[in-house]
């Protein structure tokens, strides 16, 4: 099976986030008065071959906490999904991609 | 001194940790390979400064995982002399050798700038020539050098005396003016428990001449010289 893993990673809220702060600024300079904060973070989208939904959630967690994120100052959520066939990316025919790992 | 320069795709001090300690200091140095696996006839390794994997993802987050991040944890733990210069403190952050994090400037602006250290404490092996309290003026040259440790950490590392340096004024007070990046408690390098792994985030090895405008940094590279020579003795 192949999934899709959205992956969003941000500072955990005791972080300061400079790039967040600046951008509530430019938000309130165009006249956004009711913008109370903004946080900035990291979208990811990471597509797999696994067995089934609970080992492509292992995976990704696994995938997460060893690069995707810094548990000192990011938290992250994941949300997995499988692959719609007719959404996807992977070339139709020809065989190029194989089976997943059995 | 046998020094070990590592380089990674996109590191860019390299050339300039290589003159400091090849040309100014008269001691060997020979570059790395960031697949390299073994460092058996080092004394000193050297992280430089630069942009390794592009800063893809977080500062320092891919190299870590690069076959010689193996190689410089065991050597560190063997009681190696390992010295994370910009980019390459927040390698060891990532690897875990040295805590905490470095977050985006505060400032949001890249700072490239001289900068003045007050050296706090004499005792890890890249400030034994130093006296706590003197002030070191070294160039910054970085956008996520903002030194960040959750309380506990925090708290740890100032217990335990692991701030070797901080911003500072001429004078040596350290004051929120004089903090370029705002790293907490004005934190610009420190040590790990042992005193062999330092990283620091103003650069050493671009104030080793008064042709660059001061050689304050000659004190970091001379007091592992010495660090050595104890070992020895």
């Amino acid at each position: 099976m192949t999934y899709r893993a959205e992956v969003f990673v941000t500072l955990k809220p005791v972080v300061n986030d400079p790039a967040g702060l600046t951008i509530k600024g430019g938000l309130h300079a165009l006249g956004f008065d009711s913008v109370i904060d903004v946080r900035s973070g990291k979208y990811l989208v990471v597509t797999l071959d696994a067995a089934d939904e609970g080992e492509a959630r292992v995976r990704v967690e696994a995938m997460t906490g060893q690069l995707l994120a810094n548990a000192v100052i990011e938290d992250y959520r994941i949300e997995l999904q499988q692959e719609s066939l007719t959404l996807s990316p992977s070339p139709a025919g020809g065989g190029g991609q194989g089976g997943g790992p059995s | 001194m046998n020094t070990g320069i590592v380089v990674f795709p996109g590191t860019w001090s390299d050339r300039d940790c290589a003159h400091a300690v090849g040309e100014v200091l008269g001691q060997p140095a020979c570059y790395v390979d960031h697949r390299e696996e073994n460092l058996d006839d080092l004394d000193l390794v050297i992280l430089p400064g630069g942009f390794s994997y592009g800063d893809y993802l977080r500062c320092g987050a891919i190299a870590r995982f690069a076959p010689v991040m193996e190689a410089v944890t065991d050597f560190a733990n063997r009681g190696g002399l390992v010295l994370g210069i910009c980019n390459g403190f927040q390698i060891l952050q990532e690897a875990r050798l040295l805590p905490g994090a470095l977050l985006r400037n505060a400032s949001c602006e890249f700072r490239c700038e001289w900068v003045n250290l007050r050296v706090e404490q004499s005792e890890s092996a890249f400030t034994l020539d130093c006296r706590p309290g003197q002030v070191l003026r070294i160039p910054i040259s970085h956008g996520e050098g903002n030194f960040f440790a959750d309380p506990q950490t925090l708290d740890a590392i100032e217990r335990n005396r692991q701030v070797v340096f901080r911003y500072c004024a001429p004078d040596g007070r350290v004051t929120a003016e004089s903090n370029p990046n705002g790293s907490l408690s004005n934190i610009a390098g420190i040590a790990n428990a042992r005193g062999n792994v330092v990283g620091m985030m103003p650069h050493p090895e671009r104030a080793c001449e008064d042709l660059l405008g001061g050689s304050d940094g000659l004190a970091v590279f001379r007091s592992a010289i010495h660090a050595l020579a104890r070992v020895a003795v």
